[in-house]
């Protein structure tokens, strides 16, 4: 392996480089074709485990065959020492994703995202000194290593903290400022590093102030993001890290990294922007964070109340329908009902009625949270139905019945060209002849948007803890 | 202006690299149904793990004979990495396990 082969400008390489690189080719080559196989149904678990082996292969020659500038390759010392960082890693991650309930999901994908933006925050930390500081480029691909994989960090960590319940939504008109001053802080500390003459040593302090601004600005970006927003969010954080890793990359001038980054920082824009659309708002209207203000003057007057159903009413209403519809959103996984969902569709289908779920893009906190919600309560893949093509059966469905589900419903957004969520497209549960809509609590929905559909004539309401109301609703349906 | 052609023509390969990479990421998930959002986003975020290869280059070459700062933040790297790495693509195929279950199922009880 350690026989040279040749010289690459004026440098000797031998066979054990040429291999290494190769094999980061094929690494690449498998997290692309991975990638592909990853977006359609039936290929994507094989996807998962091309990249995965794409990963294994440039861990593995990464270790075995790596040289130095000095031409040495790793010390056997060094090679126990990550491999039981490795298997340490191994075992948390893997005991992480196998335990945690499924109800968690969004939570657990915010901290594995954590942890990759943090690895390429302290890679690039390290590396730092070794930077050719008369460099430009040198030097700048360090730095968006360091600053975006702090953003990344901070940012999927306060993200995790708030999906878990654990860190409320701060809002203050002033945050959008201290946020503005902080990105320009940071630009414009990188840019004073990046002018040729400074040495590692005179701009250390730098450095780690830069890195300091980065984590804080993550904290505050991501802090008064509202829940109804977290999808965005969670792509954006997903794609910054990849684009972190691919200035890594660059650093060691190793082509895998800056692909494998490029590549999920590319499909990670692609979800945002989806999900963007998804609402009919700009990511810059997300991150800056319009919502709250503006809707409260345009809706309000009307004032009538919203009418209860009784449980008997609902079940006899349910079980001579024909044609169901079932709307979820975020209440149902807080509630964690999608199995008690499940048990009442198959219920009403046993009864011959033809029972489908409508998701929208951004119900829950997670692109796709919906369907992994259900899926995961058994729900046929068939019965999930996107919005787009559920919306032109509305008129025809007998009973449209929404879990905790409200913006994504709320007919403000057709109809109140005022209201925040003005032209984002909603599941159009108003056509169907019935609508039941089971809620936690009298309140209004996310950032107090006032939902007409709730006071709406054929609307009757199921108040309570989703679980136990949809329980209690088996109990009735069965019993008739 | 002759500034930027000639960092441009330094770095071609580089750039060359950026381009076509974020042309194939856009085309090669351009139309994932949502079914999938999320077990495609959980593998991608699988995939930026990658920089655990940078990790393992830093800490493979880190002075092992004394307790360094590089040393520790090296291995630190090495661990959420492979965080990064193994619990995402675990948890993208649990993820895709239960999908598959219902295909072959197909009806329910």
């Amino acid at each position: 392996m350690n026989n040279v082969l040749g010289t690459f400008e004026g440098i000797p390489y031998t066979s054990g480089e040429a291999i290494l690189e190769l094999s980061y080719l094929i690494a690449a080559l498998f997290f692309v074709y991975g990638l592909k196989l990853l977006s359609h149904p039936e290929t994507a678990r094989r996807g998962n485990f091309f990249a995965a082996g794409g990963m294994i292969l440039g861990m593995t020659t990464t270790l075995l065959l790596h040289q130095n500038a000095e031409g040495q390759g790793i010390a056997l010392t060094n090679v126990w020492i990550i491999l039981t960082a490795i298997a340490t890693g191994s075992v948390i991650g893997w005991v992480l994703a196998r335990k945690i309930k499924m109800t968690a999901m969004p939570q657990l994908v915010s901290f594995f995202n954590a942890t990759g933006g943090a690895a390429s925050m302290l890679v690039a930390l390290l590396e730092f000194p070794n930077a050719d500081m008369d460099n430009p480029a040198s030097v700048l691909v360090t730095l968006l290593g360091l600053v975006i994989g702090a953003i990344a960090f901070s940012g999927s960590l306060i993200a995790y903290g708030k999906l878990d319940g654990k860190i409320g939504d701060i809002r203050a008109p002033f945050l959008k400022y201290v946020n503005l001053l902080l990105l320009f802080l940071t630009v414009g500390l990188m840019a004073y590093l990046l002018v040729p003459g400074g040495t590692p040593e005179t701009s250390a302090w730098i450095i780690y102030l830069l890195l300091a601004l980065a984590l804080l600005y993550g904290v505050l970006f991501v802090m008064p993001i509202g829940g109804a927003d977290m999808p965005v969010v969670i792509s954006l954080l997903n794609s910054l890290t990849g684009i972190a890793a691919a200035m890594a990359g660059f650093i060691y001038d190793n082509q895998a990294m800056v692909l494998g980054g490029i590549l999920v920082g590319a499909a990670g824009t692609i979800l945002t922007v989806l999900m963007c659309k998804a609402m009919n708002r700009s990511l810059l209207n997300v991150i800056v964070g319009a919502f709250g203000g503006g809707g409260a003057a345009a809706s309000g007057g009307e004032g009538a109340e919203p009418k209860e159903a009784t449980l008997s009413d609902a079940a006899i209403l349910l079980s001579y329908s024909r044609n169901v519809v079932i709307v979820p959103g975020y209440g149902l996984a807080v509630a964690q009902a999608q199995h008690a969902c499940h048990e009442l569709d198959a219920l009403l289908a046993a009864k011959g009625v033809n029972v489908r779920y409508a998701i929208h893009p951004v119900a829950g906190r997670m692109p796709g949270h919906m369907n992994v919600l259900l899926a995961e309560a058994d729900v046929p893949y068939s019965q999930l139905v996107e919005m787009d093509t559920i919306n032109p059966d509305m008129p025809n469905t007998d009973v449209v019945v929404i879990i905790g589900a409200n913006d994504v419903v709320n007919p403000a957004a057709i109809t109140d060209p005022g209201s925040p969520i003005a032209g984002m497209p909603i599941i159009r549960a108003f056509e169907a002849k019935n609508i039941l809509v089971m809620k936690r609590g009298r309140g209004k929905g996310y950032a107090g948007i006032e939902n007409e559909l709730f006071t709406n004539d054929k609307t009757r309401m199921l108040y309570g803890n989703a679980k136990e109301t949809l329980q209690k609703l088996i109990g009735e349906v069965k019993s008739l | 202006m002759e500034q930027l052609l000639q960092y441009f023509f330094l770095y071609k390969e580089e750039i060359f690299i950026i381009a076509l990479s974020v042309f194939l990421g856009i085309e090669v998930i351009a139309h994932v149904p949502s079914v999938l959002h999320t077990p495609l986003m959980s593998g991608a975020n699988a995939i930026s793990g990658v920089i655990i290869i940078g990790g393992i280059i830093l800490t493979g070459h880190a002075d092992t004979t004394r307790i360094s700062m590089e040393l520790i933040l090296g291995i630190l790297a090495v661990i959420f990495g492979t965080l990064n790495v193994a619990g995402g693509f675990v948890v993208t195929d649990r993820m895709l396990e239960m999908f598959k279950k219902k295909k072959q199922g197909g009806h329910h009880e």
